[in-house]
Order: C-alpha cells, then sequence, then structure tokens
C-alpha cells in the first residue's frame, strides 16, 4: 500500500502514541501498566443503549462472548470512514470465514444525519459484515466516553464536519480491551492484532 | 521492460481507465486522477490525484474547481492524538523533483455542493490553478464507494 507509506509522516505522531496503546501495552503485560484513564473501559464496564442499522436494540453486554471490533465516524465523511470501511472490509475478506467470530461495529458520531436508514444504505456498500449504531446524542456520547474516544462537531462553510477518533478498537471475547488499529498505521499490523483477539 | 508493459498496456487498451491517464501541463505529470461514488447529492464528494513536478522548480497546487460542485476546496486529513480532521489546506506544496499526492488519509479535494450524486463510472472535469504552472483540465474518474485508488498497470 504505496499510499499508507507516503502519509505515514503525516500520522506518525498520533501512530506511536497508538503503537504505544496497542502493542506496547500487549509486550508490557505484567510489567508496568499505562494510566488506566487512556485506556477504554472493558466492555462489560460500558453503558450505552444505541439502536443498529437494522433497527435492533444494542447494549454493551450483548457483545460479551465474541470478539469485538469498533470504530467512531459518519457517513457524511468522503475521506477517513469510506477508507477505514473499505480496510475493514479487506481485513474481514483475508480473514474469510474466522471474522464470522467478530462483533464489527461502525457507530456514527454524527447521529442528526446518521439515522438507521442512512446508516443501511451507506454499509450496503462494505463487507455485510459490518454492523452500524446510531442512537441518541446522549448515548453516543456515553459510547464515546466508554472508549475514551473524542468527537467534536465543527462549523464548516455553511454546514459541519465532525472530528473523531479516527484508530479502530479492539476487544477480547471477554470484553477486555485488546489493542487499537491506528489509522495511519501500516496495514501488515492490522491483521495479526484482529487474529490476537480471535484466537 | 518498459517496452513489453507499453506494449502490454497498448493491447489493453480497448477498454482505456480514466484515472490512468496523465495530463501534462509544463514541467507536471497529472495523473491517477479519480473519486468515489457518493450516496445522492447532500453528501460532499472527494478527489485525488497525484502530481510530479520533473522541473528544478517548485510550484504548488492552488486550488481546484469544477462544474460537478458548487464548493470545492483543498483539504487535509491531520490525525493529532487519534482524532482524525480535515482542515483547510491553502496550497499543496509540489517540490521540484518530487511527487505529491492527493490521497486516502491525506491531502483531499473536498467537493462540497454536489451539483448531481456521482456514480461509480461517472467521470467529470476538474481544473488545477498551480502557483506557477498556470491551469489544467483532468477527468476525474468516478470508482465505487469501496475503492482506495484506481488499478493501473503503472502503478507501483
Ligand atoms: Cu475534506
Amino acid at each position: 500500500m504505496r499510499r499508507r507509506q507516503l502519509i505515514l509522516g503525516l500520522g506518525g505522531a498520533s501512530g506511536a502514541l497508538a503503537f504505544t496503546l496497542g502493542l506496547g501495552w500487549w509486550q508490557s503485560r505484567g510489567r508496568a501498566q499505562p494510566p488506566a484513564a487512556l485506556l477504554p473501559l472493558p466492555i462489560g464496564e460500558m453503558g450505552f443503549a444505541l439502536t443498529n442499522h437494522r433497527g435492533e436494540p444494542v447494549r454493551p453486554a450483548d457483545w460479551i462472548g465474541r470478539p469485538t471490533m469498533a470504530f467512531f465516524g459518519f457517513t457524511w465523511c468522503p475521506d477517513v470512514c469510506p477508507t477505514t470501511l473499505s480496510d475493514i472490509s479487506g481485513w474481514l475478506g483475508e480473514l474469510g470465514p474466522d471474522a464470522d467470530r467478530l462483533n464489527t461495529v461502525f457507530i456514527t458520531v454524527d447521529p442528526e444525519r446518521d439515522t438507521q436508514q442512512v446508516l443501511a444504505d451507506y454499509l450496503a456498500n462494505f463487507d455485510p459484515r459490518i454492523t452500524g449504531l446510531t442512537g441518541s446524542l446522549a448515548e453516543v456520547e456515553r459510547a464515546v466516553a466508554g472508549f475514551r474516544a473524542r468527537f467534536e462537531k465543527v462549523p464548516r462553510d455553511g454546514d459541519y464536519t465532525m472530528d473523531h477518533t479516527a484508530g479502530v478498537f479492539l476487544f477480547r471475547a471477554d470484553g477486555r480491551f485488546a489493542s487499537i488499529i491506528d489509522y495511519h498505521e501500516d496495514r501488515r499490523f492490522a491483521l495479526p492484532k484482529i487474529r490476537r483477539v480471535l484466537t | 521492460m518498459k517496452s513489453l508493459i507499453l506494449s502490454a498496456l497498448l493491447t489493453l487498451s480497448a477498454a482505456p481507465v480514466l484515472a490512468c491517464e496523465t495530463v501534462t501541463l509544463g514541467d507536471l505529470n497529472i495523473e491517477h486522477a479519480w473519486s468515489r461514488a457518493t450516496i445522492g447529492a447532500d453528501r460532499p464528494g472527494v478527489f485525488y490525484v497525484e502530481i510530479t513536478n520533473n522541473g528544478s522548480t517548485d510550484d504548488a497546487l492552488i486550488g481546484i474547481a469544477t462544474p460537478a460542485a458548487g464548493m470545492p476546496m483543498l483539504h487535509e486529513t491531520v490525525v493529532t492524538d487519534g482524532v482524525a480532521s480535515m482542515p483547510h489546506a491553502m496550497s499543496i506544496p509540489v517540490p521540484a523533483g518530487e511527487s505529491v499526492e492527493l490521497a486516502p488519509g491525506g491531502y483531499h479535494g473536498m467537493l462540497m455542493g454536489l451539483t448531481a450524486t456521482l456514480a461509480e463510472g461517472d467521470s467529470f472535469p476538474v481544473t488545477l490553478s498551480f502557483q506557477k504552472s498556470g491551469e489544467v483540465v483532468v477527468n476525474v474518474e468516478v470508482l465505487s464507494l469501496r475503492a482506495e485508488g484506481p488499478d493501473c498497470d503503472d502503478a507501483n
């Protein structure tokens, strides 16, 4: 992926941070742990009530028992979100049937525009194993807080855009946080990280 | 090897891929102009391209215009502490002897106010304005929403 290598420099600093959060944490298990405040909560300790793009209610407890791959975005986003969804579709494709056990969720940070139907239309373009989640702004905020992620509505040229955490979060089947795949991280690191939560 | 690839290209050129065309403007080579399909015309479209400066003078991309959008502009996706944002890019440097890519996750043309839905297989013109070299029109190929770039035989 020539494109990714070229832009590695751009995301260097944040890449290093996420890399530390992700891989570094695994390597240092049993030794010093990073400050807990930086890490997403275990899924079992999260609290939110959202609705998926098929109209079914979703609570964090529903995710326990399957490894989870989750990320934030919004469907009005032309660059980061289609790229991440395309990457994830590619990873799921490469993992094949193994990825059927994975709970893969796209949580919108723009519930104002991303209704259940909008998410359904959008996700039809990507791997069908990706589930879209939307809900009230308050519930989206609760989900984002549980992941220790961030988002912000930014007015722009008479419209608005959303700044948001771009990494892909991985959790083990028991709900423990495992690692983050950073947006600008070399694609080669992604599959091993996903396989680690699948075992 | 070059001629082999060239002849392969010529034989395959029955179905030309627009995004693989190269446009030349002075010392600048402009290629791989592509966009992603949109759902409706309310969402912004995106524009990606690769510019190579074969000259000895630095240049810069300072603006884009297209009949496909009322408000096209240059943006840069920046990830700071894991949070992605898209500030305006006033100009994108194209230094002498270097290539610059408008590509997923970095610089991109943001097509606000689309005049119509961008459907896969469509194409539309974009006028690129450079500080030194002036203006040139490229044809932009609309790929799928899932695309990460055109598949050109010359890409490496
Ligand atoms: Cu943009």
